[in-house]
């Protein structure tokens, strides 16, 4: 088990951390026609909007119940009651996910409160489920904001379902902050390779995906996981949780629906996806399928191409508790060593992230660590490529956000496929810098003479473009 | 800050909106706004200053969702683009420690990065529990001599608008008029003398440095012999902007948002300032006027005409290529303030009919200036959503739609090509260069083949048209230019764009 050790400096430099309700907004822009609602000031919502539009490459469904002065002094209540009517009048979602913030859980708003009194003022809108969240922005971040906003899906949206008949083909999963749209697709392809049916929540792979839809706009999350599938999950079999931030909430799920509870920490590495596929063979009945046993080959076969450039390999991740965790893992697992782990928050996985020692800190920790450590390759988001410039070293870039280049929201880390495609990667990584940095110095005898012919010279004439 | 001096920058005399019996800014509606807060306001104001170091005093959420995210480049340092926080945390807030945090965070900054200055962004959680920030600054000020300013910018206090101006306000308070400016280099000056041109200090307020775009514009200014004391913010030192009451003419650049910092400087300093911009050829060459004019000096009128018939001549040839692509393209137009002008004319330049502007920002003068430019029955937007901006587009036939970064994915979602001519964009369009950057990026993605392969059905799909485009696409056949030899080969859905697999099906 690492040492946990706690943020020294007062002043967080290049933060690492992204805001709890930032995080739940993301948990609710997994469910289809779904509107989140930041109860706090214009700026809670603007500035997590931009966050998402330059991660995702999306626009971005986000609301704000506008606190100004007076509302900020006076009290936010009708804020509140006021923004839920206006949207279910305007936008008819099936849902609005309504975290609060920094600025309204310092007032001292009672979100589930203003709730209850909108659901009495406004019985026309029954139909649309709301579901509050407390997502102060001094506590946690954005993977613990994700998992407070599901497990209020849960406690919002399914009923108590312990009596109820099982369907045997249906399973839940329940998606942890750590993955991106193209992990869930692979989650849903794993899944029906057993012939079971998915619940998936949230399915940001089916609304944050990118893909160009027949109409022309949509103002609500356009996919996602159906309002009535969360209230269905009662009646699924089995549930599958990835993400130990998740857990809390599998345990809800798991007293209501009775349904048997199979948790992971993360489908990244071979063990990993081993342990899921055994779980999808136990629940269905069915027997591993010829093309997962393949995939899985390629997989091992990969690893052992790999583990040349990924043995003895100096690591530094910096990351939100679980991609820490699965990362810091599948280093382990192909022989390299994370010498420097960082993480903007306490979370249940850091206990048992595979490295030394993890700082609670920010990206100003993680380019100081792994300098002192000598790193030979960093994985974290595009906010830590400038500390992978100034230090010379390659960067694999995962979490959030991912702004720098196209396709990252997207990509699949997932599964045997997944971790094969990263494998690949960080060894190519690996192989690039080792030809530009690490080739020996030549050694030019005195005994020899000097190079005369085969030399080229065009560069050097000036006569060559 | 107090309600009465949120008030007194909301009724900023020298804005048109207060002009008229709806004056200020109109609060937002709970379900129904978007655009960002005073902080971030603030933050956009002054966090180009390069050699400062910016701390937001806060909980993580204010920093940790927008550092490193602004497109404004720095000649020199790059210190502005470390984000600094507070990152408060349950404790500090519920236990009062957030000044102690500051004052230490203040000390850090110092020692570990050497800022010019310190500005302290106070947000709301931290102007809700009533940190002193004011008395934090003023005591780590005389700690440790360097000077730390307070910018009281709470997100609750209003909108962006409101917030640049107390962004503007802060540095009128407490940063201008500390300083001389230094002398003018011995050896330049030398040389401005023996040319016989007189070196004139003047500042510009409100330009940002966006991409480095003003980078087109300066040269221009140094051949005239007009030294940029300070531009507010962009590209600028600390240094600069404490030197900036002595110059002797002001340009407020496009955003009228710190009107009041040259207002104040008119009213306490005596120098006189102008409204401008540097968008399109017309504009550009208005505002080196106007800074003649202003400046009342007859050798820098004539060679300020001189520089103009070049640079217009030059730039005009260069242009000439793209006109003859975008001659009588269609434009829906959607920025705000001066700029729903100011590109109206750089467009009309270009030969592009402009359909409809947006004047969600402009005043009476803009509006004004935008019916001279466009006629009378010109179609003006008045920030419409995003429903309403598409089925213009549709309504009046347009090509392409240029507006900020916030309908940019609105547009491309409803397969329509676009234009990013805000904060976020990644090109320079600013001056007479800038506007063949900005013919080009225009034309790369009017005439992009895309368009025709994202609209038409898949070859299996029956014959029937997406909703909604069908209004405004371009038939396949219509992205011919028939004139231009260099338009790029129309795509057509022929047999070699349908997949293997469809083939003969």
């Amino acid at each position: 088990m690492p040492e946990i050790i706690k943020r020294s400096k007062a002043l967080s430099v290049n933060p690492l951390k992204t805001s709890a309700p930032t995080g739940a907004s993301l948990a609710f822009l997994g469910v289809r026609r779904c509107m989140p609602m930041l109860h706090g000031a214009l700026g809670c919502t603007a500035f997590a909007k931009v966050f998402f539009v330059r991660h995702f490459r999306e626009p971005i469904p986000l609301q704000t119940t506008a606190m100004d002065q007076a509302a900020t002094v006076l009290g936010a209540d009708d804020n509140v009651i006021q923004g839920l009517a206006t949207l279910c009048a305007k936008s008819k979602p099936d849902m609005i996910g309504l975290p609060t913030t920094g600025l309204s859980e310092t007032q001292g708003t009672d979100i589930h409160g203003l709730v209850t009194r909108f659901r009495s003022e406004y019985p026309q809108y029954a139909h649309i489920a709301v579901v509050p969240v407390n997502t102060p922005d001094y506590s946690g971040c954005l993977e613990s904001g994700y998992a407070d906003a599901v497990k209020a899906m849960i406690d919002v949206l399914v009923p108590e379902s312990r009596e109820l008949e099982k369907r045997a083909d249906q399973v839940n999963i329940l998606a942890g902050a750590s993955l991106t749209p193209g992990d869930i697709e692979a989650l849903r392809e794993m899944a029906a390779e057993f012939g079971l049916s998915a619940i998936i929540l949230p399915d940001i792979g089916d609304s944050m995906d990118g893909h160009l839809i027949e109409d022309d706009f949509n103002p609500l999350t356009v996919g996602g996981t159906p309002v009535e599938d969360i209230a269905r999950m009662g009646e699924s079999v089995a549930t599958l949780t990835i993400g130990r931030s998740l857990w809390p909430a599998a345990e809800l799920l798991e007293r209501r629906s009775g349904a048997p509870d199979f948790r992971f920490d993360s489908l990244l590495g071979l063990e990993a996806v081993d342990a899921f596929v055994m779980a999808l063979s136990e629940i269905s009945g069915k027997p591993v399928s010829a093309r997962l046993e393949r995939q899985r080959a390629q997989l091992q076969d990969a690893m052992v191409d790999t583990h040349f450039m990924m043995g003895f390999a100096r690591v530094g991740i910096a990351a939100d508790p679980d991609l820490l965790l699965a990362m810091s893992r599948l280093v382990r697992s192909m022989g390299g060593e994370v010498v420097a782990a960082v993480a903007p928050a306490r979370g249940p996985a850091l206990a048992h992230v595979a490295a030394d020692a993890v700082h609670l800190g920010d990206l100003e920790d993680l380019e100081t660590l792994c300098g002192e450590h000598k790193a030979e390759l960093i994985i974290g988001s595009s906010h830590a490529v400038p500390a992978a410039q100034r230090l010379g070293l390659p960067i694999l870039r995962a979490g959030f956000p991912l702004y720098d280049q196209v396709g990252g929201f997207q990509r699949t880390w997932v599964g045997y496929r997944g971790t094969r495609q990263a494998l690949f990667d960080l060894a190519n990584l690996r192989l690039e810098h080792h030809a530009q940095h690490h080739e020996l110095t030549p050694y030019h005898s005195r005994f020899r003479q000097a190079d005369t012919a085969g030399v080229a010279t065009f560069a050097a004439s000036g006569t060559f473009h | 800050m107090k309600a009465s001096e949120v008030a007194e920058l909301l009724n900023e005399p020298a804005c048109a909106h207060n002009k008229k019996e709806k004056s200020g800014c109109a609060r937002p509606k709970p379900g129904a706004s978007a655009g960002g807060c005073a902080f971030d306001g603030a933050q956009i104001a002054l966090l180009p200053i390069a050699d400062v170091a910016h701390i937001i005093h806060g909980p993580i959420a204010c920093a940790g969702n927008s550092w490193n995210n602004r497109g404004t480049r720095s000649s020199g340092p790059t210190l502005y683009k470390i984000g600094m926080t507070t990152d408060l945390t349950e404790q500090d807030v519920i236990m009062g420690r957030g000044e102690k945090r500051l004052f230490h965070s203040i000390k850090q900054a110092i020692d570990n990065y050497n800022p010019a200055a310190v500005f302290i962004y106070n947000t709301c959680v931290t102007a809700l529990i009533g940190d002193d920030v004011d008395a934090t600054c003023k005591a780590a000020t005389e700690r440790w001599g360097v000077p730390v300013v307070p910018v009281d910018a709470a997100g609750f206090y209003g909108t962006k608008n409101l917030g640049n101006r107390i962004g503007g306000e802060a540095m009128f308070k407490h940063v201008i008029g500390t300083r001389e400016p230094d002398p003018v280099p011995e050896d330049v000056a030398r040389d401005y003398a023996e040319r016989g041109i007189r070196i004139h200090d003047i500042n510009l307020i409100g330009e940002y440095n966006i991409v480095g775009e003003f980078w087109h514009v300066a040269p221009l200014f140094d051949e005239l012999g007009l030294r940029i004391l300070c531009t507010l913010s962009g590209d600028a030192r600390f240094h600069e902007v404490q030197a900036m009451h002595r110059a002797k003419a002001n340009m407020v650049v496009c955003a009228k948002a710190l009107l009041n910092v040259a207002r104040k400087l008119e009213d306490n300093y005596g120098i006189p300032y102008f409204e401008g911009s540097f968008y399109g050829i017309e504009d550009t060459s208005r505002a080196l006027r106007d800074f003649a004019r202003l400046l009342n000096d007859p050798d820098l009128t004539m060679r300020t005409e001189a520089l103009i018939a070049r640079e217009e001549a030059r730039v005009h040839e260069l242009l000439e290529p793209w006109r003859a692509r975008l001659s009588g393209k269609r434009v829906l137009l959607n920025t705000g303030g001066v700029k729903s002008w100011s590109v109206v004319s750089a467009l009309q330049d270009l030969g592009m009919e402009v359909v409809a502007t947006g004047t969600g920002k402009s005043t009476e003068e803009d509006k004004a200036r935008i019916r001279e430019l466009m006629g009378e029955n010109a179609k003006m937007l008045k920030g419409e959503g995003a429903r309403e901006l598409l089925d213009t587009c549709y309504e009046l036939g347009a090509d392409i739609m240029i507006a900020g970064g916030r309908s940019l994915y609105t547009a491309l979602k409803a397969r329509m090509p676009f234009l990013d001519s805000n904060q976020e964009r990644e090109f320079a369009y600013a001056g007479y260069t800038g506007m063949v950057e900005l013919a080009r990026q225009i034309a790369l993605s009017l005439e992009s083949p895309v368009w025709a392969q994202v609209r038409a059905d898949a070859p299996w799909a029956a014959q029937k048209r997406i909703t909604g485009v069908a209004h405004c696409a371009l038939e396949p056949e219509d992205v011919t230019d028939e004139e231009g030899d260099n338009a790029p080969e129309p795509v057509m859905l022929t047999a070699d764009f349908l997949p293997p697999f469809a083939v003969g099906a």
